[in-house]
């Protein structure tokens, strides 16, 4: 099982010394218990399902280090905002955005809004090196439980990242930003940023996360954000994934839904060598609702990778999935979505989508939806399709004088412009749009 | 204007074309009708350049050679198609859509391109012609416009961007008469003396109402009989299975 080779390993071994002192002790021992099960359980391979297609062998022949505080560059909030886009809500005093350079928090770039009583929205980092009475009992099973070695490794390294905390009947109404930055410069850094948060009974929040990279960076980005909604709770969640095309960005999206609570992701994939966003999400009482919907653009010399379970573990939950690829040049892009219904998840409605559109000859896609129904009395349905621009379009299109190559980029545009149309986020959805309007050539400027 | 010479169209390795020669001088209209299946599409298609035919032959439009064209720089030489059945493209605007080609074909031509405001100006005053709603121009192009919509839609485009050779394909089809009448007054308002149109069709009605100056018979690939509009009135009345057989 373990095929992992030598190089991240050996810069592995050196490190059990230095897990941080700055913590709890019941965070270290468990720390140190999640950092020895990497070493015992290995990183999962090829012959892993989940991991079939992603080659998890090229990010371990690289020996990263942890990455220290500090950056390469100088940083000023106006350069944030380019790096990463800007999301402001329409009130500036709620304006809230943590931003973190190769995963330590960063203050002096990051803003904090004016919140209500009782609403934390804090660098990771911090909260856990003050032991806060009764922290253990509300942190401790995140870093105790592990879905594999990556998110192991999380548990064990992770530098920093953010807790959120709603307390029940709160409503945040501007959206919470955090940016992941990685400036690495020369040496091949990984980064675990952590993200917790903790969506009370009936409180709402949207949370934006950004991740990105400086020029062609080569470094390793090991994501993990644990989100618990209470009942009735309501959380969206956008995620950006822009990294650099030299990197590697291997994230976990795990989500736990109360009674009645609606969560609601939506993730943009362009960067990366290899991109792997891995959803679990789990019903666990009566009644959740859970929209997953997601984007990914791999070009030549990348794959981006989506693997998806959700669990219905309680009767009457709805779940709904709507991923995108459009794969250009010799990239390559996955989707393996999985839909479990308990036994008891009776009148379960679950609908599963998956829709690619190939540009190039040589693009490639790996789709496999799957459902796996244990209960009787459920609605279920899945799909998955693969195509190629119309001919007819473009034809129609290059008739009336827009150049081929403005023709497929109009093409690919209208493909996509219904995920676009998803994001709810104002500001969010002008700066996606740019983003993936640069992406397919000749098209610049305001929405088609 | 336009001079076919001789012109052979294959798909799949079928003949649909085979031997075309048409002249059509500018301010001219032009009819051509025949059954179905005689290829009168494939020729309008061909024309505008979709690259699906195999095709042989010449075709001068103003002494340039067509064919060796890319169908939007045919659009920018002043080409224009309007569709038998017009794309749906959900996710792009209309307008969106028009403008970018208008601008393409200015860009092309060495003219200035038009920015957002005026062309809102120049494309409200371009629907009152075919008597479109303005809310067609921010809904999607073509997606759900009903099938008279889509061809009041189609000879809107043609109004934008002014041609001087319109194909005109089967614009008819699928119309009621008031639907029909709207449409071909819409096209008369552009007949000019620099502009041809080519107006192809499977009926004489339209051609109550686009009157032609010369009419075509296309039958089995070929022309096989010209004449002015009273052979349309002909056809109307003894049908094409005469050409057929003889085409045959």
């Amino acid at each position: 099982m373990t095929h992992a080779t030598p190089l991240f390993t050996e810069e592995l071994s050196h490190l059990e010394h230095k897990l941080d002192s700055r913590y709890p002790e019941w965070l270290n021992k468990l720390r140190h218990t999640a950092f020895s099960s990497v070493l015992e359980r290995g990183f999962p391979t090829y012959k892993d399902e989940d991991w079939r297609y992603t080659r998890t062998a090229s990010i371990l022949a690289i020996p990263f280090k942890p990455a220290q505080s500090g950056m390469d560059h100088l940083f000023s909030c106006d350069a944030i905002d380019k790096l990463a886009g800007r999301f402001r809500g329409t009130s500036p005093a709620n304006d809230t955005r943590l931003v973190f350079v190769n995963g330590h928090f960063v203050p002096e770039l990051s803003s904090q809004g004016q919140f209500k009583d009782g609403v934390r929205v804090e660098s990771l980092g911090t909260v856990l090196s003050q032991n806060e009475k009764g922290q253990e009992k509300t942190l401790s099973h995140i870093f105790s439980e592990s879905a594999h070695a990556f998110t192991a490794l999380n548990a064990a390294l992770t530098e920093d990242g953010a807790f959120i905390y709603i307390p029940p009947n709160t409503t945040m109404g501007e959206p919470i930003t955090l940016v992941f930055l990685s400036d690495t410069g020369a040496t091949p850094f990984v980064s675990n940023p952590r993200i917790v948060i903790l969506a009370g009974a009936n409180s709402r929040a949207t949370v934006i996360e950004v991740h990105t990279g400086i020029l062609d960076n080569l470094y390793f980005t090991n994501a993990v954000t644990d989100i618990f909604l209470e009942q009735g709770a309501q959380i969206e969640h956008y995620k950006v994934q822009n990294e650099t095309r030299k990197s590697f960005h291997v994230a976990l999206l795990n989500v736990r839904q109360g009674r009645g609570s609606k969560f609601s992701s939506h993730l943009t994939a362009l960067g990366a060598a290899i991109g792997r966003q891995e959803v679990k999400v789990a019903l666990t009482e009566e009644g959740a609702e859970a929209t997953l919907n997601g984007l990914y653009l791999p070009d030549t010399g990348q794959y981006l990778d989506n693997p998806i379970l959700v669990e219905h573990q309680a009767p009457r939950c709805t779940s709904r999935q709507l991923y995108k690829g459009v794969i250009d040049g010799e990239g390559r892009g996955g989707f393996y979505g999985r839909i479990i219904v308990q036994p008891n998840a009776m009148k379960t409605d679950a609908i599963q989508s998956n829709k690619n559109l190939l540009l190039s000859e040589s693009a490639q896609v790996d789709t496999r939806p799957r459902l796996e129904i244990l209960a009787d009395d459920v609605k279920c349905a899945h799909g998955a399709t693969v195509g190629q621009l119309d001919d007819e379009a473009l034809f129609y299109l290059r008739s009336r004088g827009i150049p081929l190559e403005n023709a497929r980029g109009l093409l690919t545009y209208a493909f996509v412009s219904e995920m676009l149309n998803l994001v709810r986020v104002k500001p969010l959805q002008s700066y996606l749009t740019e983003l993936v309007l640069s992406r397919f050539s000749g098209l610049v400027g305001e929405r088609p | 204007m336009l001079e076919i010479k001789n012109l052979f169209a294959k798909v799949e390795g079928r003949e649909i074309l085979k031997g075309i020669d048409l002249s059509v001088k500018a301010g001219e209209v032009h009819a051509i009708m025949g059954p179905n299946g005689s290829g009168k599409s494939t020729l309008s298609q061909v024309l505008a350049g979709r690259e699906a035919y195999e095709v042989s032959g010449s075709v001068l439009f103003n002494g340039t050679d067509l064919l060796s064209m890319t169908p939007e720089d045919r659009a920018s030489a002043g080409v224009f198609l309007a569709f038998q059945y017009p794309v749906e493209i959900p996710g792009v605007g209309n307008i969106y859509f028009l403008r970018t080609a208008f601008n393409a074909i200015r860009k092309r031509r060495g003219e200035e391109e038009m920015d957002a405001i005026d062309f809102l100006t120049l494309a409200k005053e371009r629907m009152k012609l075919v008597e479109m709603d303005p809310s067609f121009m921010s809904r999607s192009v073509n997606e759900g416009f009903s099938g008279g919509e889509k061809k009041r839609n189609e000879v809107f485009q043609m109004a934008i961007l002014e041609p001087t050779l319109a194909i005109l394909d089967e614009t008819d089809s699928g119309l009621d008469i008031d639907a029909l009448k709207i449409v071909a007054k819409g096209v008369n308002a552009l007949r000019r003396k620099d502009r041809a149109m080519l107006v192809i069709t499977h009926y004489q009605r339209l051609l109550d109402y686009i009157v032609p100056d010369r009419v075509h018979v296309l039958a089995n690939g070929k022309i096989v009989r010209s004449g002015g509009k009273e052979l349309a009135l002909e056809l109307e009345k003894n049908g094409y299975a005469e050409f057929e057989q003889k085409a045959a």
